[in-house]
């Protein structure tokens, strides 16, 4: 189970990979289910021409590992990755990856559901847009 | 002494991200707030923590630890 901050832009499926290859898991997990978020270039209607993501390091991965235990409870889930990206981010860059390995995949699509809706819930990152006009703003809850 | 932090949006508005405190006695995050910005009430929607773990803003806070401010979060 590993929770990744990165300050520079990450390779979504390098990091699946590089991850699997290190796992001795081989001929345990039937299903990887996986979950990728990435930058838009737009958001309420308006051009977003970057974004920088601002965290409160400590509790971030203090948060994600909490989820991860929970995760762990509920469901029969082998091996989970996490990487989640902050700082200055560009349209079209990954922002976070949600990794589950299990033997079945309802375990992986529940559990990979459930860490993404969890991380949105309650890990502290905020999005500050900037948009095509120059103005930054806040995102907020939706 | 305790360590107040304050992130995003709310620290834009305060215009400072950290500051310390000396307490004699536990507060609640609530009066924490009101010692430190005495001008300013707590934002609605404000979510707290005390050593990087949700709290109610009933919570009481000791000499020692670090009190977190911030408006909901928007990762993912």
């Amino acid at each position: 189970m590993t929770v990744k901050i990165c300050e520079m832009a990450f390779e979504p499926f390098v990091e699946i990979q590089n991850f699997q290859n290190q796992l001795a898991l081989e001929g345990k997990f039937g299903a990887t289910s996986i979950f990728i978020g990435t930058m838009r270039d737009f958001n309420e209607g308006d051009d977003v021409k970057a974004m920088t993501l601002e965290h409160y390091d400590g509790m971030t991965q203090k948060q994600l590992i909490k989820i991860i235990a929970t995760a762990k409870a509920k469901w029969q889930i082998l091996e989970c990755l996490i990487v989640h990206r902050v700082g200055d981010i560009l349209p079209n860059e990954p922002i976070v990856l949600v990794s589950v390995w299990s033997a079945h995949r309802g375990e992986a699509f529940d559990a990979c559901r459930y860490l993404m809706e969890e991380l949105k819930a309650n890990a502290p990152f905020w999005k500050l847009e900037k948009l095509a006009t120059n103005e930054t703003r806040w995102v907020s809850k939706i | 002494m305790i360590t107040l932090r304050y992130f995003a949006s709310l620290r834009e508005t305060l215009g400072r991200s950290s500051e310390s405190l000396d307490i004699f006695e536990p507060h609640t995050i609530l009066s924490i707030w009101q010692l430190a910005n005495p001008d300013l009430a707590l934002p609605e929607n404000t979510l707290t923590a005390v050593n990087m773990d949700y709290v109610p803003r009933t919570h009481l806070v000791h000499d020692g630890d670090e009190v977190a401010f911030f408006p909901p979060v928007t990762g993912g």
